[in-house]
């Protein structure tokens, strides 16, 4: 492990680039539509994922309602290019934007609740916006759901076919990506860290954690938002029941296989959940019993996830105390 | 062991301060002035409301009663994060690292509040966020440098042993540049070597002209580097006073020492 990690960071801009150049002729050298699709779905999800990740796994939140979010920025996007034919790529911040209001309004009532009693709380949000979008029939279009969802403009490329839509979701993955890994590397990311790590200490440093967190929450959120929005027109047509809870615990179990707190889990956990529910489809609703035995195994065998470290806080809190090398020690003083 | 300054300039006050857990009386009507540049001891047996007294000067507990300045301003409702920023800083008797950031990443955790930039910052990579970040990274490193965790900047910091897990909570607090520094029980776990090397430490960051407030069992440690003593018994203030006041006041001998040779011998 530690020579693919030494290979990697000795590598590491070839290497990224090299994956992205592979990510970019994929949908040409893949000609088949069904599987062109999949890949679609794996980059929606790994995108989705990695904003619930950014809350969970950086701030140590436990938020289980990243679906209400996802639906969120869905809603926005469908409901304002129907109506008022804006833009699509105009439509892309404001639906963070709203996710992100939203995701403040949750944060907000629910800065001194921790743990599991945040996750009740929102589930709960989470479910209060499902029912919301199905109740609500002038806006949302309620159980009928809203159809014809235009597709967006991609220098003139068909984004009918999921073969150029795919670059939509691989350019917000990508700036997902991007934009992540800076906030973590600054002081915004580690005041996030040291929340997740040990509240009362950050405190006493001065880490002002009620704006933190909410900021942390609205972070997730936009991000949620705008993966929402690049999925309505790719689905084409919306409607409450694709935000259920399902999708919400769908995502938590991305997380949770992949790993917290890494840039990388929520893509593995993305691609592996994808894979298991396309290629599991013949075994219907058995499939959900195959994911509940690996989410339990994970948690069981492997807590910090597949790309979690072991030295994570995820891996049950223990820490194995390896002897410290003392290398230039003299040097140094 | 440092000199009585002439003009003492009072820096941390705390008036009749009570805390009070239902029947329990944590802190009874307590005073305390620490003035600058001293390096006050705290004592008393365990239980007798040190680490309570400490969390209501840095605002992790709201008093029940009593006021607690500092410079002159009150700060008695102050939350945690408000008296940090303030430049008080504290360590922890259980030791309350991030155990999986680390050592370097610990003490720029200490540089939050001298820093400003902002997420847009961050994304941006603006001058502001490199200004912070090569600020940051300069002065943890000083910092690690001068306690001598240098070599350990990037161990994870739950990797350390117990006594260097310490010196980093104390990092962490000086890269708060504290007009006041509130260690609770900075030995605790410290072979005696070690603690040796602490109490010069303190004593060296004392000469820098940090005041040091210290909660500490090692009598060894109090009576040598102090130069006042605040003792607490159930809550309740015995006496402030000199090293010397306090080793020879029969009140604190009997409440905290005991009775006859042996406590004589521990003080010395």
């Amino acid at each position: 492990m530690s020579k693919v990690q030494a290979f990697y960071h000795k590598h590491r801009t070839i290497l990224l680039l090299a994956v992205f150049a592979a990510l970019c002729v994929l949908p040409f050298v893949v000609t088949k539509a069904l599987f062109v699709r999949y890949a679609c779905n794996i980059l929606l999800f790994a995108t989705l994922a990695g904003s619930l990740n950014a809350i969970n796994g950086y701030s140590g939140q436990m938020c289980l309602g990243q679906a209400g979010f996802f639906a969120i920025g869905a809603y926005v996007c469908a409901i304002f290019s129907t109506r008022f034919g804006v833009n699509f790529w105009l439509l892309l911040p404001i639906s963070g934007v709203f996710a992100a209001m939203v995701g403040l309004l949750v944060a907000l009532p629910t800065l001194k609740l921790q743990g599991i009693y945040l996750s009740i709380v929102t589930l709960g949000a989470s479910e209060i916006i499902r029912i919301i979008a199905q109740t609500w029939e002038p806006v949302t279009g309620g159980a009928l759901g809203i159809k014809n969802i235009p597709y967006p403009w991609l220098f003139g490329l068909d984004t009918f076919r999921p073969k150029y839509y795919y670059f939509i979701f691989l350019l917000i993955g990508v700036l997902f990506l991007l934009v992540t890994n800076r906030v973590l590397k600054s002081r915004v990311g580690r005041a996030w860290i040291s929340i997740r790590e040990d509240q009362i200490a950050a405190k006493s440093l001065g880490v002002q954690t009620s704006f933190y967190k909410s900021l942390n929450f609205m972070y997730g959120a936009f991000w949620a938002g705008v993966v929402g929005c690049a999925y309505a027109p790719f689905v084409n047509y919306i409607e409450a029941s694709q935000f259920s809870t399902d999708t919400g615990f769908n995502v938590l179990a991305m997380i949770v296989i992949g790993g917290q707190g890494t840039l990388l889990g929520p893509i593995l956990g993305s691609m592996i959940v994808t894979v298991l529910t396309e290629s599991l489809r013949f075994l219907d609703n058995w499939r959900y019993v195959i994911y509940a035995v690996i989410i339990i195994m994970m948690m069981w065998l492997r807590p910090q996830g597949i790309a979690g470290a072991s030295h994570s806080v995820l891996a049950g809190g223990k820490i194995k105390r390896k002897p410290v090398r003392r290398e230039g020690a003299r040097s140094h003083g | 062991m440092a000199e009585q300054t002439l003009t003492r300039v009072p820096l941390l006050e705390a008036q009749g301060i009570c805390k009070y857990f239902g029947g329990l009386k944590a802190v009874d009507h307590v005073d305390m002035t620490i003035c600058q540049g001293d390096i006050f001891g705290i004592i008393g047996p365990n239980g007798a409301g040190k680490t309570t007294f400490f969390n209501i000067c840095t605002g992790i507990f709201t008093p029940t009663q009593g006021r607690i300045f500092f410079c002159g301003e009150d700060i008695t409702a102050m939350s945690p994060e408000a008296v940090a920023q303030k430049r008080i800083a504290r360590t922890f008797q259980n030791l309350q690292l991030f155990k999986f950031m680390t050592v370097l990443e610990n003490v720029k955790i200490g540089c939050h509040i001298k820093t400003k930039s902002n997420m847009f910052d961050a994304i941006l990579h603006t001058p502001t966020f490199k200004r912070d970040e090569a600020f940051t990274t300069e002065k943890s490193l000083e910092i690690l440098k001068r306690i001598g965790l240098f070599d350990f900047r990037d161990t994870l910091a739950g990797n350390l042993s117990y006594g260097m897990q310490r010196k980093v909570e104390i990092a962490r607090a000086l890269a708060l540049d504290p007009k006041i520094l509130l260690l609770d029980e900075p030995a605790a776990g410290m072979n005696p070597l070690e603690t040796k090397a602490l109490m010069e430490f303190i004593q060296a960051l004392n000469a820098d002209g940090y005041t040091i407030a210290v909660i500490e069992h090692d009598m060894k440690f109090v009576m040598n580097s102090c130069n006042r003593i605040l003792v607490l018994n159930f809550g309740q203030k015995i006496l402030e006073g000199t090293p010397a006041e306090v080793k020879t006041n029969p009140e604190v001998q009997s409440a905290y020492f005991g009775k006859g040779m042996v406590a004589g011998e521990a003080i010395r």
